[in-house]
């Protein structure tokens, strides 16, 4: 049923959306840490 | 002097200024005015129709109303640093929180009496079930907004957007006060239930958050 | 600490593949929905996951506004976050689980109701946090986190008598449970669990160094004296 795999893959778009934005603070993070290093 | 005048000298305090400064007041009256009209232009229904409906409507109405007074809730404050003077001093807080909180009451409720007549004028409304419930109604409903919406402009003050912060960290949090006022109102306009759960359930509300605003209110003052 | 991280995450990737393996597979098909009822594996965990994560965070709050430390502030705030990713996992699953069942995308189902308050509830204590400008925003923050919780309760009541009123489709098994769906949900719910917590661990130990560059960067801009 397409129904079923909507929900599965719409969870899983969910939490990915959130571990990408995750990541994105991390590089952020990391651009900082360098700067501050200088 | 004791808690309770000190409450009151302030309340009376708040009023006299207000009173002074009408425009405000004759601001939010023609306001409160606009959304009745607005409304039963956007919702005309049928006599029938609009006992079930003029619950929501009434209530969605006050909230818009009782917003525009909450907003303005502490600017006299902000604007000289009294609440520097109560985060410095050892002066209880409890009694300026419940002062404002009266305020706000009593001025929501102007909004209200004036807003009711119009309402019932608009929508030919007429209570089939006991309509002496809508006065505990209106007072336990009128309270839960405003309690919670004295506090959360407290907690507004330091924020971007002070606005529409208030509003967007009130409207979750009054969900269960908002059911119940309107299914209230909607059961004794229709007669159709009883709406004496919906009366328990804003008196606990009451209750549960005034206690909470009270026992919080100097937590959230010295953290601004 | 690294290890058990790593440790952490090879036991969740297992544990969600051989959960996603029964929930497709393993488990029986329902006898009234057909297969849509699979959505069930993942809708109910990720709202029992959610709770649990507000439930922490009510704690969190608690302590750190006894004990101001900032270990509970940040566990406040992963958790605020991770709940609410969790919370719109259960209000994207539950439609698309009510529409082939019920013909209705939204119902007021309890469950559902309930999770759509409190997401909203800590969607705007997510918003406070971050538009506050206070140096005191943890603590207004767990002064609304304290509010929020006390409110649940209110609305659990408010919408259960409001659905006997207006009588509206169960989302959910309905009755009992067959012991192998149970099994399978149950996999689920401990394959989520174990996910909401390296999520969570990731994003604390990232706050806690986002909070250390924060306060570095303070220091330097302190530090540089005008020319």
């Amino acid at each position: 049923m397409s129904y079923l795999y909507a929900a599965y893959l719409a969870t899983w778009l969910i939490h990915g959306t959130y571990l990408f934005i995750l990541a994105r603070k991390y590089s952020k993070l990391r651009r900082e840490m360098e700067s501050l290093k200088k | 002097m004791t808690f309770v005048s000190i409450t009151a000298a302030t309340l009376a305090k708040d009023i006299r200024l207000e009173w002074r400064s009408k425009d405000a007041i004759n601001a939010m009256l023609f306001f409160s005015l606009l959304v009745v009209v607005i409304f039963s232009f956007a919702f005309d229904p049928t006599a029938e129709e609009s006992r079930r409906i003029a619950g929501g409507l009434v209530w969605v109405a006050f909230l818009f109303a009782a917003i525009v007074a909450l907003n303005q809730t502490w600017a006299r404050e902000l604007r000289n640093q009294v609440l520097d003077a109560y985060r410095v001093s050892p002066a209880p807080t409890n009694p300026l929180f419940l002062a404002k909180a009266f305020g706000n009451f009593i001025f929501v409720s102007i909004l209200e009496a004036l807003m009711i007549p119009l309402f019932i004028a608009f929508y030919k409304l007429r209570a089939l079930g006991p309509a002496w419930e809508l006065a505990p109604i209106a007072l336990l409903g009128t309270w839960a907004l405003v309690v919670n919406g004295t506090f959360f402009a407290a907690i507004s003050l330091r924020t971007r957007s002070r606005e529409i912060m208030l509003p967007l960290l009130l409207f979750p949090i009054s969900i269960p006060a908002l059911l119940g006022m309107v299914n209230a109102t909607t059961a004794v306009l229709t007669g159709e239930a009883s709406a004496r759960f919906w009366i328990a359930l804003l008196l606990a509300y009451d209750v549960v958050f005034t206690i909470a605003c009270l026992l919080l209110f100097e937590t959230v003052l010295e953290a601004e | 600490m690294k290890r058990g991280m790593s440790i952490l995450a090879v036991v969740t990737a297992l544990l969600l593949s051989f959960a996603l393996y029964e929930a497709l597979i393993g488990a029986p098909t329902e006898q009234t929905m057909g297969n849509v009822q699979r959505i069930f594996y993942y809708h109910v965990p990720s709202a029992w996951t959610a709770f649990l994560l507000f439930l922490v965070n009510f704690v969190a709050s608690v302590l750190f506004l006894i004990r101001r430390d900032t270990k509970a502030d940040i566990l406040a705030l992963v958790t605020a976050e991770v709940g609410v990713v969790f919370c719109t996992v259960v209000l994207v699953t539950g439609p698309i689980w009510a529409r082939p069942v019920w013909g209705i995308w939204w119902t007021w189902d309890l469950r559902l109701t309930l999770t759509l308050v409190l997401w909203l509830i800590y969607v705007s204590y997510l918003v406070l946090r971050q538009f506050s400008t206070s140096s005191q925003t943890p603590v207004l923050a767990a002064v609304l986190a304290i509010f929020g919780a006390l409110d649940v309760p209110l609305v659990y009541f408010s919408i259960w008598f409001f659905r006997t009123q207006h009588p509206a489709p169960v989302i959910g098994s309905g009755g009992s449970l067959e012991p192998r769906m149970a099994h399978v949900l149950l996999i689920n719910w401990a394959a989520f669990l174990c996910l909401a917590w390296l999520v969570g661990w990731t994003r604390y130990r990232l706050e806690v160094a986002k909070r250390e560059v924060d306060e570095a960067q303070a220091l330097e801009s302190l530090l540089e004296s005008p020319r």
